[in-house]
Protein backbone atom coordinates (compact mmCIF):
# COMPACT_ATOMS: atom_id res chain seq x y z
CA UNK A 1 0.00 0.00 0.00
CA UNK A 2 3.14 2.07 0.58
CA UNK A 3 4.31 1.38 -2.72
CA UNK A 4 1.05 2.85 -4.25
CA UNK A 5 0.81 6.51 -2.16
CA UNK A 6 4.49 6.93 -2.48
CA UNK A 7 3.85 6.48 -6.92
CA UNK A 8 0.93 9.24 -6.43
CA UNK A 9 3.68 11.38 -5.04
CA UNK A 10 6.64 12.05 -7.48
CA UNK A 11 7.35 15.17 -6.52
CA UNK A 12 8.20 13.80 -3.18
CA UNK A 13 12.04 13.52 -3.23
CA UNK A 14 12.32 12.13 0.26
CA UNK A 15 9.00 9.68 -0.69
CA UNK A 16 11.28 8.74 -4.04
CA UNK A 17 14.34 7.97 -2.46
CA UNK A 18 12.10 6.10 0.25
CA UNK A 19 10.87 4.47 -2.78
CA UNK A 20 14.10 3.28 -4.21
CA UNK A 21 15.28 1.96 -1.23
CA UNK A 22 12.32 -0.02 -1.01
CA UNK A 23 12.81 -1.01 -4.43
CA UNK A 24 16.39 -1.68 -3.86
CA UNK A 25 15.89 -4.41 -1.09
CA UNK A 26 13.91 -6.50 -3.70
CA UNK A 27 11.59 -7.21 -0.76
CA UNK A 28 7.87 -7.23 -0.42
CA UNK A 29 7.28 -4.07 2.57
CA UNK A 30 4.99 -6.49 4.56
CA UNK A 31 8.14 -9.20 4.66
CA UNK A 32 10.78 -6.27 5.42
CA UNK A 33 8.57 -4.48 8.24
CA UNK A 34 8.09 -8.25 9.93
CA UNK A 35 11.61 -8.88 9.74
CA UNK A 36 11.92 -5.28 11.62
CA UNK A 37 9.70 -6.64 14.48
CA UNK A 38 11.65 -9.27 14.73
CA UNK A 39 14.44 -7.86 14.70
CA UNK A 40 13.61 -5.02 17.44
CA UNK A 41 11.70 -7.33 19.43
CA UNK A 42 14.54 -7.82 22.08
CA UNK A 43 14.79 -4.00 22.56
CA UNK A 44 11.32 -3.68 22.80
CA UNK A 45 11.29 -6.35 25.33
CA UNK A 46 14.13 -4.85 27.35
CA UNK A 47 12.32 -1.53 27.48
CA UNK A 48 8.90 -3.31 28.73
CA UNK A 49 10.80 -4.85 31.71
CA UNK A 50 11.70 -1.01 32.33
CA UNK A 51 8.11 -0.37 32.02
CA UNK A 52 7.45 -3.27 34.28
CA UNK A 53 9.63 -2.14 36.61
CA UNK A 54 8.27 1.37 37.29
CA UNK A 55 4.69 0.06 37.17
CA UNK A 56 5.55 -2.22 40.07
CA UNK A 57 7.71 -0.18 42.03
CA UNK A 58 4.81 2.77 42.18
CA UNK A 59 2.46 -0.22 42.45
CA UNK A 60 4.59 -0.47 46.27
CA UNK A 61 5.17 2.83 46.70
CA UNK A 62 1.60 4.19 45.94
CA UNK A 63 -0.83 2.16 47.94
CA UNK A 64 1.33 2.94 51.33
CA UNK A 65 1.38 6.60 50.61
CA UNK A 66 -2.13 6.57 49.50
CA UNK A 67 -3.03 4.85 53.08
CA UNK A 68 -0.95 7.36 54.59
CA UNK A 69 -2.61 10.42 53.20
CA UNK A 70 -6.19 9.15 53.27
CA UNK A 71 -5.16 8.14 57.72
CA UNK A 72 -3.93 11.89 57.60
CA UNK A 73 -7.72 13.20 55.45
CA UNK A 74 -9.82 11.51 57.94
CA UNK A 75 -8.01 12.80 60.99
CA UNK A 76 -9.90 14.79 63.26
CA UNK A 77 -6.61 17.03 63.61
CA UNK A 78 -7.26 19.71 61.26
CA UNK A 79 -3.83 20.68 60.22
CA UNK A 80 -3.38 17.19 59.00
CA UNK A 81 -6.55 17.18 57.13
CA UNK A 82 -5.96 20.16 55.54
CA UNK A 83 -2.42 19.67 54.63
CA UNK A 84 -3.77 16.41 52.83
CA UNK A 85 -6.49 17.67 51.04
CA UNK A 86 -3.96 20.64 49.90
CA UNK A 87 -2.00 17.56 48.40
CA UNK A 88 -4.74 15.77 46.66
CA UNK A 89 -6.06 19.19 45.31
CA UNK A 90 -2.24 19.57 43.73
CA UNK A 91 -1.80 16.31 42.52
CA UNK A 92 -4.97 15.31 40.93
CA UNK A 93 -5.77 18.56 39.73
CA UNK A 94 -2.69 18.96 37.92
CA UNK A 95 -1.31 17.01 34.44
CA UNK A 96 1.45 14.17 35.63
CA UNK A 97 2.95 15.04 32.96
CA UNK A 98 3.35 18.80 34.32
CA UNK A 99 4.23 16.84 37.31
CA UNK A 100 6.76 15.03 35.95
CA UNK A 101 8.50 17.78 34.03
CA UNK A 102 8.81 19.58 37.58
CA UNK A 103 10.29 17.38 39.36
CA UNK A 104 13.36 16.68 36.44
CA UNK A 105 13.45 19.94 35.27
CA UNK A 106 12.11 22.40 37.46
CA UNK A 107 13.87 20.84 40.42
CA UNK A 108 17.20 21.32 39.55
CA UNK A 109 16.81 24.98 39.41
CA UNK A 110 15.97 24.21 43.46
CA UNK A 111 19.65 22.69 43.52
CA UNK A 112 17.34 18.96 43.91
CA UNK A 113 18.96 17.29 40.70
CA UNK A 114 17.51 13.62 40.25
CA UNK A 115 18.00 11.11 37.97
CA UNK A 116 15.53 9.92 35.24
CA UNK A 117 14.81 6.79 37.15
CA UNK A 118 14.68 8.67 40.49
CA UNK A 119 12.56 11.61 39.04
CA UNK A 120 10.09 9.20 36.88
CA UNK A 121 9.47 7.21 40.31
CA UNK A 122 9.03 10.20 42.62
CA UNK A 123 6.56 11.25 39.79
CA UNK A 124 4.21 8.59 39.76
CA UNK A 125 4.59 7.71 43.33
CA UNK A 126 3.46 10.87 44.62
CA UNK A 127 0.63 11.26 41.80
CA UNK A 128 -0.81 7.36 42.46
CA UNK A 129 -0.54 8.19 46.33
CA UNK A 130 -3.12 11.05 45.54
CA UNK A 131 -5.77 9.22 43.39
CA UNK A 132 -4.92 5.91 45.73
CA UNK A 133 -5.77 8.24 48.96
CA UNK A 134 -9.10 8.88 47.90
CA UNK A 135 -10.16 5.72 46.80
CA UNK A 136 -8.74 4.74 50.05
CA UNK A 137 -10.67 7.63 51.99
CA UNK A 138 -14.00 6.97 50.62
CA UNK A 139 -13.78 3.10 51.28
CA UNK A 140 -13.41 3.72 54.91
CA UNK A 141 -15.54 5.78 54.96
CA UNK A 142 -18.00 3.32 53.49
CA UNK A 143 -17.71 1.02 56.16
CA UNK A 144 -20.53 1.01 58.49
CA UNK A 145 -19.61 3.01 61.68
CA UNK A 146 -21.14 0.40 63.90
CA UNK A 147 -18.06 -1.21 63.16
CA UNK A 148 -15.69 1.09 64.73
CA UNK A 149 -18.23 1.66 67.39
CA UNK A 150 -18.37 -2.53 67.88
CA UNK A 151 -14.49 -2.22 68.08
CA UNK A 152 -14.15 0.40 70.75
CA UNK A 153 -16.60 -1.31 72.72
CA UNK A 154 -14.63 -4.57 72.76
CA UNK A 155 -11.67 -2.14 74.41
CA UNK A 156 -9.97 -1.38 70.80
CA UNK A 157 -8.27 1.92 70.40
CA UNK A 158 -8.48 3.85 67.40
CA UNK A 159 -5.78 2.63 65.30
CA UNK A 160 -6.18 -1.20 66.54
CA UNK A 161 -9.73 -1.25 65.05
CA UNK A 162 -8.54 0.45 61.84
CA UNK A 163 -5.76 -1.87 61.89
CA UNK A 164 -7.90 -4.89 62.55
CA UNK A 165 -11.31 -3.86 61.70
CA UNK A 166 -11.97 -1.38 59.31
CA UNK A 167 -9.07 -1.81 56.81
CA UNK A 168 -8.86 -5.20 56.00
CA UNK A 169 -12.86 -4.46 55.61
CA UNK A 170 -11.85 -2.13 52.45
CA UNK A 171 -9.86 -4.77 50.49
CA UNK A 172 -12.53 -5.65 48.41
CA UNK A 173 -14.19 -2.94 47.89
CA UNK A 174 -10.74 -1.53 47.21
CA UNK A 175 -9.94 -4.10 44.26
CA UNK A 176 -11.87 -2.87 41.20
CA UNK A 177 -11.26 1.37 41.86
CA UNK A 178 -7.34 0.38 42.79
CA UNK A 179 -6.94 -2.20 39.58
CA UNK A 180 -8.32 0.56 37.39
CA UNK A 181 -5.66 3.01 38.99
CA UNK A 182 -3.20 0.13 38.49
CA UNK A 183 -4.26 -0.04 34.51
CA UNK A 184 -4.37 3.38 34.07
CA UNK A 185 -0.60 3.55 35.54
CA UNK A 186 0.53 1.53 32.97
CA UNK A 187 -0.16 3.27 30.90
CA UNK A 188 1.01 6.58 31.83
CA UNK A 189 4.27 5.03 32.66
CA UNK A 190 4.99 6.21 28.62
CA UNK A 191 4.64 9.72 29.93
CA UNK A 192 8.19 9.38 31.46
CA UNK A 193 9.81 8.52 28.29
CA UNK A 194 9.13 12.65 28.27
CA UNK A 195 11.76 12.71 31.15
CA UNK A 196 14.80 10.78 29.29
CA UNK A 197 13.67 7.75 30.55
CA UNK A 198 14.11 4.89 28.13
CA UNK A 199 10.95 2.47 28.50
CA UNK A 200 8.75 0.96 26.30
CA UNK A 201 7.06 4.03 24.92
CA UNK A 202 10.17 5.71 24.21
CA UNK A 203 12.03 2.40 22.78
CA UNK A 204 9.27 2.28 20.51
CA UNK A 205 9.48 6.03 19.59
CA UNK A 206 12.93 5.68 19.24
CA UNK A 207 13.29 2.46 16.34
CA UNK A 208 9.89 4.25 14.75
CA UNK A 209 11.72 7.25 14.24
CA UNK A 210 14.75 5.05 12.78
CA UNK A 211 13.11 3.40 10.50
CA UNK A 212 9.37 4.62 10.17
CA UNK A 213 8.09 1.27 10.16
CA UNK A 214 4.43 1.34 11.81
CA UNK A 215 4.30 -1.77 12.86
CA UNK A 216 6.88 -0.84 15.78
CA UNK A 217 4.13 0.89 16.89
CA UNK A 218 1.23 -1.77 16.68
CA UNK A 219 4.05 -3.80 18.16
CA UNK A 220 4.47 -1.65 21.32
CA UNK A 221 0.64 -1.60 21.68
CA UNK A 222 0.51 -5.13 21.88
CA UNK A 223 2.55 -5.10 24.61
CA UNK A 224 0.40 -2.90 26.56
CA UNK A 225 -2.42 -4.57 25.84
CA UNK A 226 -1.02 -8.02 27.29
CA UNK A 227 0.55 -6.19 30.38
CA UNK A 228 -3.17 -4.70 30.78
CA UNK A 229 -4.71 -7.76 29.99
CA UNK A 230 -3.16 -9.85 32.62
CA UNK A 231 -3.67 -6.81 35.11
CA UNK A 232 -7.62 -6.85 34.45
CA UNK A 233 -7.67 -10.47 34.48
CA UNK A 234 -5.64 -10.80 37.93
CA UNK A 235 -7.50 -8.15 40.01
CA UNK A 236 -10.83 -9.83 38.65
CA UNK A 237 -9.23 -13.21 40.40
CA UNK A 238 -7.94 -11.15 43.64
CA UNK A 239 -10.86 -9.47 43.93
CA UNK A 240 -12.79 -13.15 44.04
CA UNK A 241 -10.53 -14.36 46.62
CA UNK A 242 -11.26 -11.71 48.87
CA UNK A 243 -14.77 -11.83 49.13
CA UNK A 244 -14.83 -15.72 50.49
CA UNK A 245 -17.04 -14.26 53.65
CA UNK A 246 -19.28 -13.18 51.28
CA UNK A 247 -22.91 -14.50 50.23
CA UNK A 248 -22.40 -14.65 46.71
CA UNK B 1 -20.36 -1.38 90.66
CA UNK B 2 -20.77 1.61 88.41
CA UNK B 3 -22.60 5.15 89.83
CA UNK B 4 -23.79 7.67 87.48
CA UNK B 5 -24.43 10.96 89.16
CA UNK B 6 -26.39 14.16 87.56
CA UNK B 7 -25.71 12.57 83.67
CA UNK B 8 -26.50 15.18 81.62
CA UNK B 9 -26.16 14.24 77.30
CA UNK B 10 -27.24 16.90 74.64
CA UNK B 11 -27.54 16.57 70.79
CA UNK B 12 -27.25 19.97 69.72
CA UNK B 13 -30.50 22.09 71.94
CA UNK B 14 -31.75 18.34 72.38
CA UNK B 15 -31.27 16.95 75.63
CA UNK B 16 -31.52 13.42 75.29
CA UNK B 17 -30.91 12.23 78.94
CA UNK B 18 -31.17 15.16 81.52
CA UNK B 19 -29.58 14.84 84.69
CA UNK B 20 -30.09 10.82 85.39
CA UNK B 21 -28.98 9.15 88.37
CA UNK B 22 -28.51 5.86 88.15
CA UNK B 23 -26.69 3.08 90.21
CA UNK B 24 -25.67 -0.11 89.22
CA UNK B 25 -24.80 -2.71 91.84
CA UNK B 26 -22.92 -6.17 91.47
CA UNK B 27 -25.21 -9.09 90.26
CA UNK B 28 -28.27 -6.78 89.28
CA UNK B 29 -30.73 -6.91 86.38
CA UNK B 30 -31.99 -3.82 85.11
CA UNK B 31 -34.04 -3.71 82.36
CA UNK B 32 -34.54 -0.38 80.75
CA UNK B 33 -38.16 0.38 78.83
CA UNK B 34 -39.90 3.64 77.31
CA UNK B 35 -40.64 4.67 74.29
CA UNK B 36 -37.85 5.44 71.17
CA UNK B 37 -36.42 8.40 71.31
CA UNK B 38 -36.35 8.74 75.15
CA UNK B 39 -32.74 8.41 75.68
CA UNK B 40 -32.35 4.72 76.36
CA UNK B 41 -29.92 4.08 73.80
CA UNK B 42 -27.94 7.10 74.76
CA UNK B 43 -27.74 6.00 78.37
CA UNK B 44 -26.19 2.60 77.75
CA UNK B 45 -23.74 3.88 75.39
CA UNK B 46 -22.97 6.88 77.86
CA UNK B 47 -21.93 3.55 80.06
CA UNK B 48 -19.34 2.44 78.31
CA UNK B 49 -17.90 6.00 77.36
CA UNK B 50 -19.12 5.14 73.60
CA UNK B 51 -21.20 8.47 73.74
CA UNK B 52 -19.61 11.49 75.62
CA UNK B 53 -21.65 13.12 78.62
CA UNK B 54 -21.54 16.74 78.91
CA UNK B 55 -22.59 16.85 82.63
CA UNK B 56 -22.64 14.57 85.57
CA UNK B 57 -19.81 12.07 87.21
CA UNK B 58 -19.66 8.41 86.56
CA UNK B 59 -17.93 6.68 89.38
CA UNK B 60 -16.63 3.11 89.08
CA UNK B 61 -16.12 1.44 92.43
CA UNK B 62 -16.45 4.91 93.94
CA UNK B 63 -14.09 6.03 91.90
CA UNK B 64 -14.83 9.03 89.43
CA UNK B 65 -13.62 7.78 86.20
CA UNK B 66 -13.45 8.26 82.58
CA UNK B 67 -13.12 12.23 82.15
CA UNK B 68 -11.32 15.29 83.36
CA UNK B 69 -12.07 18.85 82.61
CA UNK B 70 -10.20 21.34 80.16
CA UNK B 71 -9.11 24.99 81.03
CA UNK B 72 -12.95 26.15 80.47
CA UNK B 73 -14.07 23.40 82.91
CA UNK B 74 -15.68 21.80 80.17
CA UNK B 75 -15.76 17.69 81.02
CA UNK B 76 -13.61 16.00 78.36
CA UNK B 77 -12.51 12.23 77.89
CA UNK B 78 -9.42 11.02 79.76
CA UNK B 79 -6.89 9.74 77.06
CA UNK B 80 -7.67 6.89 74.71
CA UNK B 81 -5.55 4.51 76.58
CA UNK B 82 -7.86 5.23 79.90
CA UNK B 83 -11.10 4.62 78.30
CA UNK B 84 -10.22 1.39 76.25
CA UNK B 85 -9.32 0.16 79.77
CA UNK B 86 -12.80 0.80 81.25
CA UNK B 87 -14.39 -0.43 77.84
CA UNK B 88 -12.79 -3.57 78.07
CA UNK B 89 -14.57 -4.57 81.54
CA UNK B 90 -18.34 -3.49 79.74
CA UNK B 91 -19.63 -5.68 77.37
CA UNK B 92 -21.84 -4.26 74.83
CA UNK B 93 -24.54 -6.20 72.80
CA UNK B 94 -25.78 -4.28 69.82
CA UNK B 95 -29.44 -4.17 68.00
CA UNK B 96 -27.71 -4.84 64.83
CA UNK B 97 -24.85 -7.15 65.66
CA UNK B 98 -22.45 -5.37 64.68
CA UNK B 99 -20.34 -8.65 64.27
CA UNK B 100 -16.88 -8.30 62.47
CA UNK B 101 -17.71 -9.73 58.48
CA UNK B 102 -14.39 -10.57 57.91
CA UNK B 103 -13.83 -13.14 60.40
CA UNK B 104 -15.42 -16.28 61.32
CA UNK B 105 -17.58 -16.66 64.65
CA UNK B 106 -14.44 -18.02 66.31
CA UNK B 107 -12.23 -15.00 64.73
CA UNK B 108 -14.96 -12.29 66.00
CA UNK B 109 -14.54 -13.69 69.99
CA UNK B 110 -11.12 -14.27 69.94
CA UNK B 111 -10.41 -10.83 68.53
CA UNK B 112 -10.95 -8.76 71.81
CA UNK B 113 -8.65 -11.46 73.78
CA UNK B 114 -5.90 -11.32 71.02
CA UNK B 115 -5.87 -7.53 70.20
CA UNK B 116 -7.25 -5.59 73.04
CA UNK B 117 -5.68 -8.34 75.97
CA UNK B 118 -2.70 -9.37 74.04
CA UNK B 119 -3.41 -12.87 75.09
CA UNK B 120 -1.00 -15.90 73.27
CA UNK B 121 -3.64 -17.49 70.18
CA UNK B 122 -3.97 -20.23 71.36
CA UNK B 123 -5.60 -19.38 75.07
CA UNK B 124 -7.28 -16.99 73.31
CA UNK B 125 -8.86 -19.29 71.07
CA UNK B 126 -9.32 -21.93 74.30
CA UNK B 127 -11.43 -19.30 75.83
CA UNK B 128 -13.12 -18.37 72.68
CA UNK B 129 -14.30 -22.08 71.94
CA UNK B 130 -15.57 -22.78 75.24
CA UNK B 131 -17.50 -19.18 75.60
CA UNK B 132 -18.79 -20.21 72.03
CA UNK B 133 -19.70 -23.44 73.35
CA UNK B 134 -21.72 -21.88 75.78
CA UNK B 135 -23.87 -19.87 73.59
CA UNK B 136 -24.21 -22.99 71.78
CA UNK B 137 -22.34 -22.16 68.75
CA UNK B 138 -19.57 -24.48 68.85
CA UNK B 139 -20.65 -26.60 65.35
CA UNK B 140 -20.14 -22.55 63.68
CA UNK B 141 -16.85 -21.66 64.73
CA UNK B 142 -15.49 -21.38 61.56
CA UNK B 143 -18.36 -19.91 59.78
CA UNK B 144 -18.63 -16.35 58.47
CA UNK B 145 -21.07 -14.00 59.69
CA UNK B 146 -23.13 -13.73 56.36
CA UNK B 147 -23.50 -17.29 57.16
CA UNK B 148 -25.63 -16.98 60.06
CA UNK B 149 -28.89 -16.70 61.13
CA UNK B 150 -30.10 -13.22 63.01
CA UNK B 151 -30.43 -15.21 65.95
CA UNK B 152 -26.74 -16.81 65.81
CA UNK B 153 -25.48 -13.40 65.25
CA UNK B 154 -26.80 -11.90 68.19
CA UNK B 155 -25.60 -14.76 70.08
CA UNK B 156 -21.43 -14.38 68.70
CA UNK B 157 -21.58 -10.64 69.23
CA UNK B 158 -22.79 -11.99 73.27
CA UNK B 159 -19.82 -14.62 73.04
CA UNK B 160 -17.60 -11.92 72.11
CA UNK B 161 -18.49 -9.35 74.14
CA UNK B 162 -18.06 -11.86 77.26
CA UNK B 163 -14.80 -13.22 75.49
CA UNK B 164 -13.49 -9.97 77.40
CA UNK B 165 -14.38 -11.13 80.79
CA UNK B 166 -16.17 -7.88 81.45
CA UNK B 167 -17.48 -7.11 84.88
CA UNK B 168 -21.14 -5.62 83.07
CA UNK B 169 -22.84 -6.68 80.66
CA UNK B 170 -25.02 -4.29 78.09
CA UNK B 171 -27.88 -5.20 75.79
CA UNK B 172 -29.22 -2.18 73.38
CA UNK B 173 -32.20 -3.97 72.07
CA UNK B 174 -30.92 -7.10 71.59
CA UNK B 175 -33.84 -8.72 69.77
CA UNK B 176 -35.40 -6.14 67.82
CA UNK B 177 -33.53 -6.85 64.48
CA UNK B 178 -34.93 -10.47 64.64
CA UNK B 179 -37.62 -12.30 63.10
CA UNK B 180 -40.13 -13.67 66.16
CA UNK B 181 -38.93 -17.07 66.08
CA UNK B 182 -35.71 -16.44 66.70
CA UNK B 183 -35.92 -13.90 69.60
CA UNK B 184 -36.17 -16.89 71.66
CA UNK B 185 -32.74 -18.36 71.31
CA UNK B 186 -31.22 -15.05 72.16
CA UNK B 187 -33.05 -14.59 75.44
CA UNK B 188 -32.13 -18.12 75.92
CA UNK B 189 -28.07 -17.21 75.99
CA UNK B 190 -29.15 -13.77 78.49
CA UNK B 191 -30.95 -16.15 80.61
CA UNK B 192 -28.10 -18.52 81.06
CA UNK B 193 -25.91 -15.41 81.74
CA UNK B 194 -28.45 -13.86 83.87
CA UNK B 195 -28.16 -16.99 85.84
CA UNK B 196 -24.37 -16.96 86.48
CA UNK B 197 -24.56 -14.13 87.97
CA UNK B 198 -23.01 -11.15 85.65
CA UNK B 199 -24.65 -7.68 86.03
CA UNK B 200 -26.71 -6.50 83.39
CA UNK B 201 -28.38 -3.95 82.16
CA UNK B 202 -31.04 -4.29 79.20
CA UNK B 203 -33.01 -2.23 76.87
CA UNK B 204 -35.74 -3.64 75.42
CA UNK B 205 -39.55 -3.62 73.80
CA UNK B 206 -40.06 -7.07 75.04
CA UNK B 207 -42.67 -6.85 77.87
CA UNK B 208 -42.48 -9.93 78.50
CA UNK B 209 -39.20 -11.11 78.54
CA UNK B 210 -38.47 -8.02 80.76
CA UNK B 211 -40.83 -8.50 83.85
CA UNK B 212 -39.06 -12.08 83.75
CA UNK B 213 -35.59 -10.71 83.51
CA UNK B 214 -35.65 -7.80 85.70
CA UNK B 215 -34.93 -7.09 89.13
CA UNK B 216 -35.24 -3.27 88.53
CA UNK B 217 -37.23 -1.82 85.94
CA UNK B 218 -36.42 1.78 85.06
CA UNK B 219 -39.44 3.49 82.78
CA UNK B 220 -37.46 6.19 80.48
CA UNK B 221 -39.30 9.30 79.08
CA UNK B 222 -37.72 12.14 77.41
CA UNK B 223 -34.63 11.60 78.92
CA UNK B 224 -35.26 11.17 82.52
CA UNK B 225 -36.75 8.45 84.85
CA UNK B 226 -39.92 8.38 84.95
CA UNK B 227 -40.69 5.19 87.57
CA UNK B 228 -37.62 3.26 89.38
CA UNK B 229 -38.36 0.00 91.02
CA UNK B 230 -39.40 -3.50 91.26
CA UNK B 231 -41.01 -5.40 88.09
CA UNK B 232 -43.94 -6.34 89.76
CA UNK B 233 -44.95 -2.39 90.89
CA UNK B 234 -44.63 -1.50 87.05
CA UNK B 235 -45.98 -4.09 85.24
CA UNK B 236 -48.84 -4.23 87.79
CA UNK B 237 -52.59 -3.03 87.34
CA UNK B 238 -52.43 -0.36 89.83
CA UNK B 239 -49.64 1.17 88.68
CA UNK B 240 -50.16 5.48 89.01
CA UNK B 241 -47.79 6.98 87.23
CA UNK B 242 -50.08 8.22 83.79
CA UNK B 243 -47.34 8.14 81.42
CA UNK B 244 -46.14 4.47 82.21
CA UNK B 245 -49.78 3.34 82.29
CA UNK B 246 -50.33 4.98 78.82
CA UNK B 247 -47.09 3.14 77.73
CA UNK B 248 -47.48 0.01 78.98
CA UNK B 249 -51.92 -0.03 77.26
CA UNK B 250 -49.98 0.53 74.09
CA UNK B 251 -47.29 -2.05 74.34
CA UNK B 252 -48.54 -4.78 76.46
Amino acid sequence: MCHEILVLLPENLEANNLLAEIQATQTPELLRFIKDMRKFLPTLAKATIMTLLLVFITMVISPIGGLFIALGRISRIKVLSSFFWCYIWIFRGTPLLLQLFFIYYALPSLGITLKPFTAAVLGLGLNYSAYLAEIMRGAIESIDSGQMEAAKAIGMSYWQAMRRIIIPQTYKRLVPPVGNEFIALIKDTALVSTIAMVELMRAANQIFSATFNVYILIEAAFIYLILTSIFTVSFRKIEDRLGVYEIR
Amino acid sequence: MIELQGVLKRFGSFTAVDHVDLTISEGERIVIIGPSGSGKTTLLRMINFLAKIDEGTILLDRKEVGYRRDKKGRLILEKPEVICKLRSEIGMVFQHFHLFPHMTALGNVMEGPVTVKRLPRDEARGIALDILGKVGLLDKKDVFPAFLSGGQKQRVAIARALAMKPRLMLFDEPTSALDPELVGEVFGTIKALAAEGMTMVIVTHQMGFAREMADRVIFMDNGAFIFDGPPGEVFSENMDNPRVKAFMEKVL
